[in-house]
């Protein structure tokens, strides 16, 4: 017995398990296998690895780790039944649709995945003299240009881990450049919309956060935006395409306000899917974008990653860029690693992370970029789009579309919970979604729009496919208009009911305690 | 283009339903001059994936990959055997294309995995609790100086001359925008470490000492009396691990004291990876949790009352709290994580403590066998799988003499401190369970040769 999850279903648990009276021995239901934690069914005295050697008796005396660890070990045939379970306790996009807005969870190429393991770039160490990992800094460099190319812009810092360490890079360029010209900006201005990874990294490199208002069309309010700049604003942080799918169509005037006014512009570049191919930021007056290439390039989430978040920078912020960078000369690449590179590199901000960045990540996305070609990926951003108006326009009778009036969205669908039944809201439609076999779209983002249910398709989607969806969550919607009370305890056939998320964190267990 | 489903006649049929006469309809409010007539010129169009394996495979072969030849690199990154499920259950498609957990019915493995990843971190490095994982080992390092901030109010951290230098460097970098006051500096060719002296310069505002364990040399000391110091002087001790597979053979920092342990989590069943993604471990006592960076999960039931999972105590991030969370960090290694845990509960206990064993025996025949050559001599006197070389020359020069003859013979302190001359001898070397006998004596012949 003790292989069972002891926290598991059971028989005798009928009556706490609702309508669904069939029991099983193991708590099992077919193919929907519960699984108990590693601490219940390991041991510390078993391993599922083999050694060549016997170990020799350690010698390094008071400092010998000699109280037991407490880490238990399964056989390699336990470990994989063990996490092939709990694999399939997981939504994937593998496995269906993951309308996830803001995340761009699109297909992800298992040649990406291939690529990524040859062993010159898996099996390379990043302290390796630099003429024996030549092909690795060409990788980096020749991602490098494919970013600058498609966002026009001066350069690329690569070493960014992720979508918010990039933004955290941008920013800090913009104050190494504003320190430059010897100034004291605090303030950076940041709409309501914007992911919340905006302001604290904003906060985080020490400025005042200040919100910008919107339109009624869901855009930043450019006139008001003007008022409020000043020698005291350093710069904005705006998404675009924004938090509510719209393009901000007055981005070339608000970079001009922002410069004319002695500041910068930062870039959120969470929804680049949409333009990538078919508009460049630079053009926009952009200074600083970060890239997620888990999001536009395709890289996998990996149940919440590790991302990657190289930034793109105007020729006013180049200059400031973190090290380490690759630099191409006749004779190859060349790797700029050190505070000491004064006349290669003087004014950079310093460095932000060990090493040069997500190598692993960049393999697949120029793996990814190099699939499409220009061509590809000019069809990436019209695909996201036409899917996500689809989508808008074929369920927009059944859901609020508070801004589908002001014209086409981009490349993800906004609805709002108004005209749902009294008591029901956002979070019921999510949870009968799961029931229907997807994942919920992102809900209560942006924090602008009631109850908001933001749905990104991506352009991996066949019409098939969205035709089933878009079918799915209208007979959803309409439960929650009609005020279905079976939606207010869904799901009901996933592997767990709703959990109690208040219980968690009232009095928190964050690891095993046996 | 085969990773695009829609065909000509479905984006007909869609233009029709939503009313738009052309693509280009949907583009509508981006500015005339700023939309692009066609595919950017002077870009390469789609390739095939033969033509994209070719090109790739073709980069790869321009690097020399580790286990192509004898291998002794470190300082940060090391290389390890790791068993051949690690990276088969990693690619499942469900824990590969997953999202982050936030809808927890149907994210119970990801959740569950998390579980039981942060419980072996704890249990691993010696403290209560861990979280999610970090982006790695360095960026770790510097949220933990920004959390003993928060915790104690005060802004000077100490760092030992220890520290990896690019951990130092990102806490710089970090350090000049938050405002903290670093105290670092150089190692010097010790045998011991600094700790001593770090006790000794604590003071009212200091914030939190930072030590790290196996240190940059390769050196390891006991850090209860250093802890003590902390303690009683309201300053916290941070401890730092970059190579957590020393953990199987000696005592971890939370058994010593340390209040915030982090590391990179890299060398369980990450890879080298050619310096990423890897895994940031973060973990402290359990009094410090609301001060944590970073996603939790935490065990919770449903509503018929089965134990499952769910990311908790989110108030702390930024997707709630905004401004005023505690990093704006959102991500985490997930995937990474995943394939920590994987190997160490294939390892478990019994495996880990064996692997410890193997290494630090391994690193004892090279020490002895380097030692022998006339000039050469060991800096430690204690170490765990990783050691300081003293050359009778500059360290620099030498690796690339070395890597002619196809040995890539560790990381020159002359790399890692470069406008340091004191140290340009110094060579750190790191012997794992992958590395041969007959490794070590390619090793010890080419370097003599090179020397000579």
């Amino acid at each position: 017995m003790t292989a069972l999850n002891p926290g598991g279903w059971r028989p005798e648990m009928t009556a706490a398990g609702g309508a669904d009276d069939t029991t099983t021995f193991t708590g099992n239901r077919a193919l929907m296998l519960e699984e108990a934690l590693i601490f219940e069914i390991g041991s510390t005295a078993t391993t599922g690895v083999d050694f060549d050697e016997t170990a020799p008796a350690a010698d390094l005396g008071a400092l010998t780790r000699s109280a037991p660890i407490g880490l238990p070990g399964l056989s390699e045939a336990e470990t994989v039944r063990h996490y092939t379970r709990l694999s399939r306790q997981n939504y994937a996009i593998d496995l269906g649709l993951f309308p996830l807005g803001s995340c761009t969870m699109k297909h992800n190429p298992r040649l990406n995945e291939k690529v990524a393991r040859m062993p010159g770039f898996a099996d390379a160490h990043p302290l390796q003299p630099q003429e024996t990992v030549q092909g690795a800094y060409a990788v980096i460099h020749e991602l490098a240009e494919w970013l600058i190319t498609l966002t026009g812009m001066d350069s690329v810092a690569m070493s960014p881990k992720a979508g918010a360490h990039g933004e955290l890079c941008g920013i800090l360029c913009i104050k190494a450049a504003l320190e430059a010209r010897g100034e004291d900006r605090r303030v950076i201005l940041v709409p309501e919309s914007a992911h919340g990874t905006n302001p604290a990294t904003a906060a985080f490199a020490g400025f005042t956060v200040e919100d910008i208002p919107a339109t009624e069309a869901g855009r930043v309010n450019l006139e008001a935006l003007k008022a409020r700049l000043g020698p005291d604003v350093a710069g904005v942080m705006i998404t675009n395409p924004n938090t509510c799918g719209l393009f901000e169509r007055d981005m070339k005037a608000i970079s001009d306000a922002v410069h004319a006014a002695g500041g910068y512009v930062y870039c959120d570049g969470a929804n680049f899917n949409a333009i990538v191919g078919r508009v460049r930021p630079g053009d926009l007056g952009v200074d600083a974008m970060h890239i997620n290439l888990h999001k536009t390039f395709s890289t996998p989430h990996g149940g919440g990653g590790p991302g990657s978040g190289p930034v793109v920078l105007s020729e006013a912020l180049a200059p400031f860029a973190p090290l380490p960078f690759v630099t191409k000369h006749a004779g190859g690449f060349r790797l700029i690693e050190e505070e000491s590179a004064g006349e290669d590199h003087p004014q950079t901000f310093g460095r932000m992370t060990a090493f040069h960045g997500q190598m692993g990540m960049f393999t697949r996305a120029l793996a990814y970029i190099l699939s499409h070609g220009a061509d590809g990926l000019k069809q990436v951003a019209e695909d996201a789009v036409l899917n996500a108006n689809y989508v808008l326009r074929s369920l927009e009778g059944v859901l609020d579309a508070p801004f589908a009036a002001s014209g086409p969205c981009m490349h993800e669908a906004l609805f709002s919970d108004k005209g749902l039944a009294e008591g029901f809201s956002t979070l019921d439609i999510a949870k009968g979604l799961i029931d229907e076999g997807y994942h919920p779209m992102t809900v209560y983002f942006p924090l602008v729009v009631h109850g908001a249910m933001l749905v990104e398709p991506t352009e991996t989607e066949s019409k098939a496919a969205l035709d089933q969806f878009i079918g799915a969550l209208r007979s959803v919607a309409m439960r929650a208009r009609n005020g279905d009370p079976a939606l207010k305890t869904a799901p009901h056939f996933a592997p767990r009911a709703r959990l109690d998320e208040t219980a968690a964190a009232r009095k928190p267990v964050l690891a095993w305690q046996g | 283009m085969r990773y695009l489903p829609l065909t000509t006649d479905d984006r007909s049929a869609m233009l029709a339903t939503i009313g738009a006469a052309s693509i280009d309809d949907l583009f509508a409010d981006v500015p005339v001059d700023a939309r692009l007539d066609g595919p950017i010129a002077d870009l390469p169009l789609h390739a095939s994936e033969l033509a994209v394996e070719r090109h790739m495979a073709a980069l790869s072969r321009q690097n020399r990959a580790a286990g192509d030849g004898p291998f002794f690199l470190g300082a940060g990154a090391y290389r390890h055997h790791v068993p051949a499920s690690v990276d088969h259950l990693i690619q499942r498609g469900e824990f590969l294309t997953a999202y982050t957990p936030y809808q927890p019915e149907i994210a119970q493995g990801t959740l569950q995995m998390l579980f039981e990843f942060q419980s072996q971190v704890a249990r691993l490095l010696g403290t209560d609790v861990a979280n999610a994982s970090m982006y790695d080992g360095s960026t770790a390092c510097w949220e933990a100086i920004v959390m003993a901030r928060r915790i104690t109010k005060r802004g000077k951290a100490l760092l030992s001359t220890g520290l990896h230098p690019h951990y130092r460097s990102v806490a710089r970098t970090m350090a000049k925008y938050t405002g903290d006051v670093l105290v670092d500096g150089d190692p010097s060719l010790e045998a011991g470490t600094d700790w001593a002296a770090l006790a000794a310069a604590i003071d009212k505002e200091t914030s939190c000492v930072v030590v790290q364990y196996p240190d940059i040399l390769g050196r390891i000391d006991d850090m209860t009396t250093l802890a003590s110091a902390c303690q009683a002087a309201g300053a916290l001790l941070i401890a730092v691990v970059t190579e957590p597979v020393a953990l199987g053979l000696i005592k971890a920092p939370g058994e010593m004291g340390a209040d915030i342990v982090v590391g990179e989590g890299q060398s369980i069943g990450v890879g080298l990876q050619f310096g990423g993604p890897y895994v940031g471990l973060f973990a402290c006592k359990t009094k410090y949790v609301r001060q944590m960076p970073g996603r939790l999960c935490g065990e919770t039931v449903d509503a018929n009352g089965k134990r499952g999972f769910v990311l908790t105590l989110s108030t702390r991030e930024q997707h709630i709290r905004r401004e005023k969370a505690t990093s704006n960090i959102c991500t985490n290694s997930g995937l990474c994580a995943l394939a920590f845990s994987i190997h160490m509960t294939l390892l478990g206990e019994a495996g880990l403590r064996q692997l410890a064993a193997i290494n630090h025996g391994r690193a004892k025949m090279a020490a002895t066998e380097l030692a022998k050559i006339p000039g050469v001599s060991v800096l430690n006197n204690s170490y765990f799988n990783e050691f300081t070389l003293l050359l009778p020359t500059e360290a620099r020069p030498v690796i690339h003499k070395l890597a002619e003859r196809d040995i890539l013979g560790g990381v020159s302190l002359g790399r890692l401190y470069p406008a340091n001359a004191n140290l340009a001898n110094g060579l750190v070397v790191a012997v794992t369970e992958t590395v041969t006998e007959a490794d070590i004596s390619a090793f010890a012949a080419a370097l003599k040769e090179v020397l000579a």
